[in-house]
């Protein structure tokens, strides 16, 4: 029977926290690529779309996380495809960041003043533009603190991937929590991970919110 | 080819009813609890001693910061090292409770720091005592103002209920677990949980903005 010191603990918890961060960024980078896409062709194209996205957004918001990535792993060995739990964590925390995205950012941009719009137009400026000089720069700094905020939420959802296999924090937790008995202090370790993790990027979001209102 | 079949998954409908059961019935427990320990919360962050102020910020900021799975495993896996021996479903429970404990204390404080001041004091110079200051004055509008937010967070805990399937409590995702471990129709059975989870969230949304102005805010004119 091996012993585990608190240091191989933290150790080996460690080693799995860089797969918490990695799933994170590709879903966050990947969701902001989606969401990004989304918002243009919300912003483009006409009402059939808005409403498809509308429902794109309340399918992810509406449903459990853990849902979304059983069906992307089930879902994607239905279509044959050789499916890693990676594979279908990363799939699965892309679509459902993209669809709180395009939400933030489509309220963001809603709120820049329809008079900028039209105004923009009235430069004859195209439909890009107008978004790329006049919009967009006022929506991304209001745009900035809620995302930053989300991100927590992402860092905390790539929790769930664990369920289905997905070695990171959290199944890493799991697996040591077994193997020492000791639950109380494993566990606690990964809550006091996950808490320096996400803690300053709230910090941050505040700090961030703070200052756009005191402007 | 791929080829459904959705009617092995519904076949099972006992199964898939016993879930929904417990999800609606560990989210109407949880949701009062959870509120209660908010209005305490906020009512202390906004007026207790500094010591108590300090335990619940950092209460909210560390149960804000930490995934609801990993809370759910500390109170199931954990706790029973110290001796508290917790059944799934209390431990859901619990874990439910506080995590809506946590994120509605730092909901209703947002409302009632929008609260004039004006209005305390107005309130404390009819000879009010603070605590009837606090529930009858500054508590409702707070309330009030905060309700498509505390709606919101309601329905983000009821989902997030899907993750106490894992230590084994009987809700609708440990059923669509079950059941496709029996008849190997995973997507099926996943397709119709998550369809009934929508339909959950939808519905939980329009119960509470209808009995939010009813129940616990009221039209504060008798």
């Amino acid at each position: 029977m091996i012993e585990f010191t608190l240091w191989d603990i933290v150790r080996n918890l460690l080693l799995a926290l860089r797969w918490t961060v990695a799933l994170s960024a590709i879903a966050f980078i990947g969701g902001g690529l989606v969401g990004g896409l989304l918002l243009t062709l919300r912003l483009g194209l006409g009402n059939g779309t808005r409403r498809a996205i509308g429902w794109y957004v309340q399918l992810f918001q509406g449903t459990p996380l853990l849902m979304q990535l059983f069906l992307a792993y089930f879902g994607l060995a239905l279509l044959g495809l050789e499916v890693s739990a990676w594979t279908a964590a990363a799939l699965a925390l892309t679509l459902y960041t993209s669809a709180y995205l395009v939400e933030i950012w489509r309220g963001c941009v809603d709120a820049v003043p329809k008079g900028q719009w039209e105004a923009a137009r009235s430069l004859a400026m195209s439909f890009g533009e107008q978004l790329r000089h006049v919009i967009l720069p006022q929506a991304v700094k209001l745009a900035i603190a809620p995302t930053v905020g989300f991100l927590v939420q992402v860092i905390k959802g790539t929790a769930l991937a664990s369920v289905i296999g997905f070695i990171e924090l959290t199944k890493a937790g799991s697996m040591i929590a077994n193997a020492s008995f000791k639950p109380f202090l494993v566990f606690g370790c990964v809550a006091l991970l996950y808490f320096a993790l996400c803690f300053p990027i709230s910090l941050y979001a505040q700090h961030l919110e703070g200052k756009l209102h005191a402007r | 080819m791929i080829s459904f079949d959705f009617m092995a998954v519904l076949a099972e409908w006992p199964l898939l009813l016993k879930g929904l059961a417990w999800t609606l019935g560990l989210t109407l427990i949880a949701t009062p609890l959870g509120l209660i320990i908010a209005t305490l919360g906020a009512w202390s962050r906004a007026s207790g001693p500094v010591w108590l102020r300090r335990v619940l910020g950092a209460y909210v900021e560390l149960l804000r910061n930490t995934p609801f799975i990993v809370q759910l495993f500390f109170v199931f896996f954990g706790l029973p090292a110290l001796g508290v021996k917790l059944s799934p479903e209390a431990a859901s429970l619990i874990a439910m409770t506080l995590n809506l404990g946590a994120y509605g204390t730092e909901i209703l404080r947002a409302g009632i720091q929008a609260t004039p001041r004006g209005q305390w004091e107005a309130a404390q110079s009819l000879a009010l005592s603070p605590v009837q200051v606090f529930l009858r004055v500054v508590l409702p509008p707070a309330f009030q103002r905060v309700w498509p937010a505390m709606t919101s967070q309601i329905i983000i805990v009821m989902l997030g209920s899907a993750v106490c399937g894992q230590i084994s409590t009987e809700e609708l995702s440990y059923a669509a677990n079950l059941i496709q471990s029996r008849n190997f129709r995973a997507f099926e059975a996943f397709i119709i949980a998550t369809l009934c989870y929508l339909a959950l969230s939808i519905a939980a949304r329009h119960l509470l903005m209808w009995a939010g102005p009813r129940f616990i805010f009221g039209r504060r004119s008798s």
